[in-house]
């Protein structure tokens, strides 16, 4: 113990270092007062409420937070009077006895302490020194001499004023483990382990650093740390909790993370990557992460007020993944405490309220390859078409000239929507302000859509519905179904003169369309039952009479997302006066068996206009091809102009056949994966950011401009465009008080449990003070400005150059052995006189399991996998969860990063170990140590399997006897060989078990095998009883808190 | 008693125990080690002591445990528990149009006609409190009731307004009241879970967040009592190993465990060795919990279940509920996720308290005979009311109501046969002693002893609480 401590009596000493960090309270007599140490946290926790920079619950006209107001006269003496404690107001009211003069008033809050009092008195007889926030002041690094490691030198420099001296390096199995454990979340193997015993050479541990870092595993182990900040989930959240393809983001974290994307570069994308230069799949993907938050499709809500609420908590998100800073109060109020108004809350909002809820098709590689073949053999046959008629150029521009024409002979005019309604008002489309309707919130499976226009028009002969695409519809719209397309079963329309209200049937002679479906039944997932004869297919179907059948203007894969136009020709023109009201009533009676929106089949956004031309009908060329037709030809896209050459090449005969082939091909597109994403609102969808009163998305006032708080660095420019990518580079800006040291500190709290600064989310003024604050500051620039050589080369910002350096450091490896006087002094390991030990993440316990049993499969990316649930689970479940598919293979043994995560009903097995919901982001971790936990890691299906198959590996040990196994069975869970009295307790638990085995007490093939597996995956030489026996070992092993521990 | 010292993540429990030995801020040594424990937010309960260990609240408490009969989906008030004749004569009409200025509903448009009240009512007991005929049950015990008829919220879709009514903000991600409770007070059952959730009818709209921790440590959320396989989860040992096995298995875990104490003296093992100790026992006081073989016929008549059969459902988990809270349970929360009748409401209505009728007022009666209900608190309620107007073309369905709604409370501290607040005639705006949620929240923490401005978490800077920046005490309702 006395290599620990080296006297009893100095502890207190000790104590009062270890409280500089805390609350302050505490100073031997000689030492000054310190305002940030000190005095600050006082003031932030018994005064800025009503005495800060809130002007709207200020009281007095008093602040306390800025030294020139404090010192100033205000209605008698000033509240500080620097160097004079008895005359200041500040003092005379802490101390007064008289509970109508006293401060904080009783009841209010906390009262002071005495030891409190003490320190503010003596601060004002001091002068009463102010100092900016430490956190807002940008770091800088303090020197440190050469040839010692940087941590080392800041932790040993503290602990010298301490009792406590650091610990020996831990022994080489625990450190791997440690290491192996920090970097790639798995233990090693015993292969590892042993190679890494017999290396002899001087860096065999900086090998294994590298190693570890290169390992694709690394990518997911720090992929949850992300996860974690950016709340993500498999599930909507809300009463729905829908699921929703969310991976491809978490598969672009891993990627980023393995190839060590910069930070800055890895948070630029992340919040503006479509806004960068030569923006690619990747880039889009990136910017999920401010779209991990809820989405609300629960009946009858309104799409706004959710919108806002997922605003807040994307600020929320931003404040404490990469800010540092709670800014979320003042979106009600001025914050109490951190210098952040409102304004400048909204101001920072701005900055991120102008983008689409977008939902978009991402390719995965096997779907490029497709699309490249596909690619390959379109542009083959161009080159055909153009030999087969050489005279194409001239045909296609007679051609274009033509359509061109044809589709401004039709004057459409667009009719107003008045109303828009479903029954029972299930959802509330939503009138905007070009005439178009937009549906988003509840996803109706069978409604009736019922719109009320108007018109001017003296003479109509015709309706057309458009559909149309909106950003915040799935892939774009026009409809809301799987692929973003819509079915109408049955249109009517109804009409009256402006002036009356009586609707009379208005007779409809023919429907077209510019597409549709083939005459086909609906979609196997849409079926109701097996004898569901519903068709879809062309606009016939609308005017039919007839629910079962409906047109869609799918037309297949590379298709499903164009706008549309159905026409109904009036069987006579309608002739008002006063102008015309319509009602038009749409059934949508083609969804599928769901009562809760996935199986819809409805429409997103859509606009009438009307015409008085002669026989209107629908265009003749498509969605696709029309907007090409209408753009000037120096704007067409090289799609464009493969659209036209295609589709004037299908009405020559020469080309025909081609052009055929090649829609061929089209069809062949694959539909892809998903993701969620923003997208910026550009043209008349543009949206400004307006002060919510008291928070309410009801109550909208000023507008602001988008900025940044003054309290903090300024854009590098101020001629920077208002959007993410200048808000992503500001805070990713070197002057950054805040960012660096935010990321660093969360890192640093991976690794040892608690951060330097223990108050992960908040950096602010109420933050704990950081235990080891140049430290804190020396991290953040070498992280921001690498300089200390790790052998590699080291970009700004790499996150392997930070994990090298911190896991190079003594510090870092160092025995957890802890004396009890250590414990006892300094129970968090705050100082660093040892090595870290804590439980594990859950995530990792379960991958652990899997590992030492040898179930794991390491493939890396991909969607999520279900994992088995426990009967009665989704009863807790308001929406019926019938796309829960368990993993029955290996896949199933995936490691935790893939288990599905659903919002409303969090996994069991990593819930118990305090895995987060996902409903808000989450910085730091709790840790429990429950009787639940244990039964999870006890019974759970998970780890009985995992217990079974251990036991089977260890049996497959053909030449190893019964300590042999133990000993490999101890380490591939602990990493350490078990001593003496360690496997003397194993091997009477293994000859107990095999006894009662042998007595028929216990069923061998109930404990040994389960619904995977059975006798016959028994190793030759091993028989049903040992695999029991050894069953029964293998679980305590998994339970070993050195199982569960990095130590 | 707490109170001096804030649940401040920056006061590491070493500063703390010294700033409490050198201040002499007069707290002694044994709530020293309760106040560490529960702080240490890095590390759970590293120490010798339950994770749940019970902790003294603010001040003499008037109950010391709750159940909460949680009625999601919302239950009509208007046809239940506050009668308009009034909107009887109104059936049919339009409301007036100064009632709905500024007024939004979830579904239909808010100049729907209005409906009636769909079912009689009678007074009944000495209080002469007026319940409709639908809950005979209940009106057989409304002397011990205090009911509340001026309810508010603000929020109309049932997931926001269950995760508001539950954990004090419609935004997902807060600490429930239950876990509040569990966080202030600790538990008294050393191996059941502090905080149970009991669920019948369908699953709930709010999900796991309903009884969530939020950012209160983990260990303080609520934990779904199952109806039926093992009523905890993964409470069996896993096929095939018997008792003694599980015995055996433990006992060499514990030496195992208590061998990496010494080599590491990590307190944190001790804390594992105890949470394994705890698992144990838990594998036999939950099977013995829900176990109603010891329960009279009677009893079992009195909830309404067939004491042959006693079927899992609402009356079931009443029944369990006061066993939980026999065994110290803190907080029992039902939820019958039921009541969302924006059609069928008369048959709807029938039927659900059909279902929960007799057995919520068998509950009180039950907690009353065993001295039980004087320290228990009952709440009855769901997460918003219903409108006046109609839904729906049948005259036969109620849209959502955030004005005004009734709930009511039974037991430890609450008045009975009492009935506090009003609404107007049409029972949509209240005129008397509204209650918002957070006032709600504020009375009921302060009837189990705790200051709802001093029972706070530190999380992102803030001293949160369960009732924000809000929260009055309701005097009306206190005893």
């Amino acid at each position: 113990m006395q290599r620990f401590i080296r006297s009893r009596v100095q502890v207190f000493s000790t104590l009062v270092v270890l409280h500089g960090f805390a609350a302050g309270a505490a100073l031997k007599g000689e030492e000054a007062v310190d305002y940030t140490r000190d005095i600050q946290p006082i003031l932030a926790d018994h005064c800025f409420e009503c005495h800060g920079q809130d002007p709207s619950s200020r009281e007095a006209e008093l602040r306390l937070d800025q030294r020139t107001v404090a010192v100033a006269e205000l209605n008698g003496d000033p509240a500080i009077v620097p160097g004079n404690a008895e005359k200041s107001g500040l003092i005379q009211r802490i101390e007064s006895p008289d509970p109508d003069l006293q401060m904080p008033p009783p009841g209010h809050g906390h009262p002071l302490t005495e030891a409190e009092r003490g320190l503010l008195r003596r601060w004002i007889e001091e002068g009463a020194e102010y100092r900016d926030h430490w956190a807002f002041v940008p770091p800088v690094k303090a020197g440190c001499p050469n040839g010692v490691h940087p941590i080392d030198f800041f932790v040993k420099r503290q602990l010298a004023t301490t009792d406590l001296v650091p610990s020996p390096r831990a022994d080489r199995a625990t450190l791997l483990r440690r290491l192996s454990l920090d970097l790639v979340g798995l233990p090693p193997t015993p292969e590892q382990l042993d190679a890494f015993l017999a290396d002899n050479s001087p860096d065999a541990y900086e090998k294994q650093v590298e190693g570890l870092l290169q390992s694709p595993q690394y990518g997911e182990r720090w992929a949850r740390w992300w996860l974690d900040a950016a709340r993500y989930s498999d599930s909507d959240g809300y009463e729905k909790d829908l699921p929703r393809k969310q991976w491809p983001w978490r598969d672009w974290v891993i990627e980023a993370l393995n190839d060590d994307l910069p930070y800055d570069r890895f948070v630029i994308e992340q919040l503006a990557g479509d806004l960068v230069p030569d923006a690619a799949q990747a880039e889009h993907v990136a910017t999920g992460f401010l779209r991990n938050g809820m989405v609300n499709e629960e009946g009858a809500v309104i799409a706004e007020e959710f919108r806002m609420e997922g605003l807040i908590d994307r600020m929320d998100c931003l404040g404490k993944a990469v800010l540092g800073l709670t800014i979320a109060c003042a979106q009600c109020h001025d914050h109490k405490y951190d210098p952040i108004t409102t304004r400048e809350y909204y101001q920072l909002m701005a900055y991120i309220n102008n983008d689409y809820e977008a939902v978009s098709r991402v390719y995965g590689p096997g779907h490029q390859k497709t699309i490249e073949s596909i690619e390959k053999d379109i542009t083959a046959k161009e080159s055909a078409i153009k030999q087969a008629a050489p005279d194409w150029e001239d045909k296609l521009a007679t051609w274009i000239e033509s359509q061109q024409k044809n589709l401004t002979q039709t004057k459409w005019h667009a009719a107003t929507p008045t109303s828009a309604e479903v029954p029972d008002g299930i959802c509330h489309p939503e009138l905007l302000p070009d005439n178009s309707v937009l549906n988003l919130g509840f996803r109706p499976t069978s409604t009736r859509l019922t719109v009320l226009l108007e018109s001017d028009q003296p003479n109509i002969t015709g309706l057309r519905l458009c559909g149309l695409k909106h950003g915040d519809l799935i892939f774009g719209g026009p409809g809301r179904s799987y692929v973003g397309n819509f079915a109408i079963s049955e249109i009517r329309v109804e009409g009256c003169s402006r002036d009356s209200d009586t609707y009379e049937r208005i007779e409809v002679s023919s429907a077209t369309a510019d597409a549709a479906s083939k005459n086909r039944l609906i979609d196997p997932y849409l079926r109701r039952n097996q004898e569901d004869s519903r068709m879809v297919g062309g606009a016939d179907y609308l005017i039919d009479g007839l629910w079962e059948t409906a047109w869609t203007p799918d037309r297949g894969p590379h298709f499903h997302n164009e706008p549309c136009e159905a026409v109904l020709q009036f069987k006579e023109a309608i002739q008002h006066d006063a102008g015309t009201k319509f009602r038009i009533v749409m059934e949508f009676r083609h969804g599928g068996n769901d009562a809760h929106g996935r199986k819809n089949n409805f429409i997103g956004r859509f606009r009438f206009d009307v015409t008085g031309q002669e026989s209107p009908s629908a265009a003749a060329v498509t969605g696709d091809v029309r907007q090409a037709l209408e753009k000037p030809a120096a704007d067409r896209t090289a799609d464009d102009n493969r659209k036209l050459l295609v589709t004037w090449a299908l009405n020559d005969e020469r080309t025909k056949s081609l052009a055929n082939s090649i829609h061929k091909q089209w069809n062949r597109w694959p539909e892809g994966d998903s993701v969620l994403h923003l997208a910026t609102r550009d043209g008349d969808d543009v949206r400004d950011t307006r002060i919510l009163e008291r928070g309410s998305w009801q109550s909208p006032g000023s507008e602001v401009q988008a900025g940044v708080p003054e309290s903090l660095h300024p854009l590098s420019s101020d001629r920077q465009p208002p959007n993410r990518l200048t808000l992503a580079r500001w805070l990713t800006d070197r002057e950054s008080p805040t960012t660096a040291r935010v990321a660093v500190n969360r890192i640093w709290q991976a690794y040892f449990g608690t951060g330097l600064v223990e108050t992960t989310d908040d950096f602010g003024v109420r933050s704990a003070l950081p235990s080891h604050p140049e430290m804190l500051d020396w991290l953040a620039v070498e992280f921001m400005q690498p300089s200390i050589p790790t052998g590699k080369q080291s970009e700004p910002w790499s996150l392997k150059h930070l994990h090298r350096v911190i896991v190079t450091s003594d510090t870092y490896q160092q025995s957890a052995v802890a004396a009890p006087e250590a414990v006892e002094i300094d129970p968090q390991n705050r100082l660093l006189a040892r090595g870290p030990r804590f439980r594990v993440d859950a995530e990792m316990i379960r991958d652990i399991a899997l590992a030492a049993s040898g179930l794991l499969k390491d493939t890396v990316g991909g969607p999520s996998v279900f994992p088995p649930v426990p009967d009665g689970l989704f009863s807790l479940s308001f929406t019926a969860v019938d796309f829960w598919d368990t993993a029955k293979d290996d896949e199933r043994y995936r490691r935790s990063l893939y288990v599905f995560r659903r919002r409303s009903m969090p996994d069991p097995v990593l819930a118990s170990f305090d895995a987060p919901s996902g409903d808000a982001a989450c910085v730091r971790r709790t840790y429990s140590n429950t009787p639940l936990a244990a039964l999870t890691s006890l019974n759970a299906t998970i780890f009985t399997e995992a217990a079974q198959a251990m036991a089977l590996r260890l049996l497959s040990k053909a030449s190893f006897n019964d300590r042999d196994r133990l000993i490999y069975g101890y380490r591939l869970c602990t990493s350490r060989k078990p001593i003496g009295e360690e496997v003397d307790a194993l091997s009477d638990l293994l000859e107990a078990t095999r006894a009662r085995l042998a007595a028929g007490e216990l069923t061998a093939a109930e404990i040994a095998f389960n619904s995977l597996t059975n006798p016959a995956d028994l190793p030759p030489t091993a028989s049903p009883n040992e695999a029991a026996a050894w069953t029964i070992v293998c679980r305590v092993l998994l339970n070993l808190d050195a199982t569960l521990s990095k130590g | 008693m707490k109170s001096p010292i804030p649940h401040s993540p920056a006061a590491s429990p070493v500063s703390r125990r010294w700033f409490l030995e050198q201040c002499g801020v007069g707290v002694g040594s044994l709530a020293l080690g309760a106040l560490a424990a529960r702080d240490n937010a890095a590390y759970g309960a590293t120490t010798n002591e339950h994770p749940l260990a019970v902790q003294p609240p603010h001040y003499a408490p008037r109950a010391k445990r709750v159940i909460y009969l949680f009625q999601a989906g919302a239950p009509s008030h208007l046809d239940l528990y506050d009668y308009k004749a009034e909107l009887a004569d109104w059936s049919g009409k339009k409301p007036p149009a100064e009632l709905l200025e500024g007024y939004r509903a979830a579904f239909i448009k808010p100049d729907s006609a209005l409906l009636g009240p769909k079912y009689e009512f009678s007074r009944h007991g000495e209080s002469g409190i007026e319940i409709s005929n639908l809950l005979p049950y209940t009106a057989s015990i409304v002397d011990k009731l205090c009911i509340v008829r001026s309810v508010s919220t603000t929020a109309v879709n049932h997931a926001p307004a269950q995760i508001l009514m539950n954990t004090g903000t419609q935004i997902f991600g807060r600490p429930s009241f239950g876990a509040w409770s569990l966080y202030g007070l600790g538990s008294e059952a050393t191996d059941l879970p502090g905080y149970v959730v009991l669920s019948s009818a369908n699953g709930t709209s709010g999900g796991a967040s309903n009884w969530g921790s939020g950012f209160l440590p983990t260990r303080f959320g609520g934990v779904p009592l199952r109806s039926s396989g093992d009523p905890i989860l993964y409470l069996s040992n896993p096929k095939g190993v018997d008792a003694r096995t599980q015995r055996a298995s433990l006992d060499t875990l514990k030496r195992l465990n208590e061998q990496e104490l010494a080599r590491m003296g990590d307190p944190q093992i001790q804390a594992r060795i105890n949470a394994y100790e705890l698992a144990y026992r838990m594998q036999t006081s939950g099977p013995e919990l829900v176990d109603l073989t010891g329960e009279s016929e009677s009893t079992l008549k009195m909830y309404g279940l067939d004491p042959q059969q006693p079927k899992p459902g609402y009356a079931k988990n009443c029944l369990l509920a006061r066993r939980l809270i026999e065994r110290g349970v803190r907080f029992v929360q039902l939820f019958h996720e039921a009541w969302d009748h924006h059609g069928g409401l008369k048959a709807g209505l029938a039927r659900r308290c059909g279902e929960t009728d007799q057995a919520s007022a068998a509950l009180v009666t039950d907690l009353e005979r065993r001295g039980l209900l004087e320290d228990t608190i009952v709440i009855w309620g769901g997460e918003f009311g219903r409108t006046p107007m109609v839904q729906g073309g049948g005259a036969d369905g109620r849209d959502h109501h955030n004005r005004a709604f009734t709930m009511w409370f039974a037991g430890g501290g609450v008045k009975s046969g009492h009935v506090h607040g009003e609404t107007d005639p049409f029972g949509f705006n209240v005129v008397r002693d509204e209650v918002p949620v957070a006032d709600l929240h504020a009375t009921l923490l302060h009837l189990l002893g705790m200051d709802h401005k001093k029972l706070t978490f530190r999380s992102s800077g803030l001293d949160m609480r369960l009732t924000g920046v809000q929260g009055e005490l309701v005097p009306g309702i206190i005893a």
